[in-house]
């Protein structure tokens, strides 16, 4: 992760059908599935906020927000 | 002055999501990318209508909060026509999956494209009809499977590219979902460009054709897009000329326009009925 900045996953996991194309195009190995085959970010941490999720995710259940704050948390 | 950070939220009807596409469908992917190229471009919302016809990609004019018609099968092309005609500053958008472009709406496609009508017509190629259940379609090409090519088709395929290029298309490029970027690019100069634009986007079908044709999942079949496809005029291609082209093939801005023609013969008839 970038320094000072903070980079946030929203994953809508009603959206997200478990496809697994986020999981597989990630280069930083970010997530993974959930206990319910849902996409998760696990290692957020890890996150250089390429955005190669968001653009593929055929569900649009994938939001990267950087520089912001909880605000947008669910 | 900074324009605001995309969010897809801004440009979708929420309460038609989930949407209706497979895990894995590729038609997703061109849906974000056409709103990348919307909010990129900077268009108002007001400014665009989407006229689609039957299918899968179809349902794209329900998923858009633009202007919308979700016409017959085959025929979106000519409600754009219709539309574009009486209000000429509307950016016409029409996602077609390949049936409905060049089976049902062959026809349709290549007039559209011989007038240069001012219309960005986006042909989602699955090579499948999935909605009906996993016909083999014009774009399949022989040798694969479908439910109703169980022994394989006989049939060849069109190239969507040739075609689009002999029947006068002005604008014609192709790209895949798996270069997600690129394809939100090449919408953003169709969308542009004056007269009639063709986009053909390789979308994978995990559901029919990936499952009948042993492509694997919806990950593999991303993954045979980037393997299979080379961009125009790159090293890649050269040392590999059967690899499937990618890039913009035509832009011609020198073929008139058909709805500023029109104004031109209305003009015309009016100063010789005076």
């Amino acid at each position: 992760m970038g320094k000072g900045k903070t980079i946030k996953h929203l994953i809508d996991k009603e959206w997200c059908k478990g496809c697994g194309i986020c999981i597989h195009f990630c280069p930083k190995n970010v997530l993974e599935f959930d206990e319910h085959e849902k996409a998760k970010a696990v290692r957020p941490e890890d996150c250089i906020a390429c955005k190669l999720c968001e653009l593929r995710c055929p569900d649009l259940a994938i939001q990267i927000i950087e520089d912001q704050e909880g605000e947008n948390e669910r | 002055m900074t324009k605001p950070a995309f969010n897809f939220k801004d440009y979708i009807r929420p309460r038609f999501f989930p949407h209706l596409w497979c895990p894995g469908c590729g038609h997703g992917i061109v849906l974000g990318s056409l709103l990348r190229a919307v909010h990129e471009l900077g268009l108002d919302k007001n400014e665009i209508v989407i006229t689609s016809g039957i299918g899968c990609s179809s349902r794209i004019s329900g998923y858009v909060d633009f202007h919308s018609l979700h016409t017959i099968h085959g025929r979106a092309l000519t409600f754009a026509t219709g539309v574009k005609l009486s209000k000429p500053n509307l950016k016409a958008i029409v996602p077609m999956g390949d049936g409905d472009a060049l089976a049902i709406g062959g026809n349709h496609f290549i007039h559209a494209a011989r007038r240069n009508i001012d219309i960005t017509a986006i042909v989602m190629n699955n090579r499948i009809y999935g909605m009906t259940g996993g016909q083999f379609s014009p774009l399949s090409g022989s040798g694969k499977k479908a439910t109703t090519a169980p022994y394989s088709t006989i049939d060849r395929n069109f190239d969507v590219v040739e075609l689009a290029k002999s029947a006068g298309a002005t604008f014609v490029a192709r790209s895949t979902v798996y270069h997600a970027n690129e394809c939100k690019d090449f919408l953003k100069q169709a969308i542009s460009h004056k007269g009639f634009s063709v986009v053909e986007i390789l979308t994978q079908c995990p559901t029919y054709y990936g499952r009948k044709n042993k492509e694997g999942d919806a990950i593999q079949m991303m993954e045979g897009y980037k393997t299979n496809t080379a961009k125009i005029g790159s090293k890649r291609l050269e040392s590999n000329p059967h690899l499937i082209q990618r890039g913009i093939f035509v832009e011609d801005t020198t073929v008139p326009e058909y709805c500023e023609a029109y104004d031109k013969i209305i003009e015309t008839a009016m100063k010789g009925k005076a």
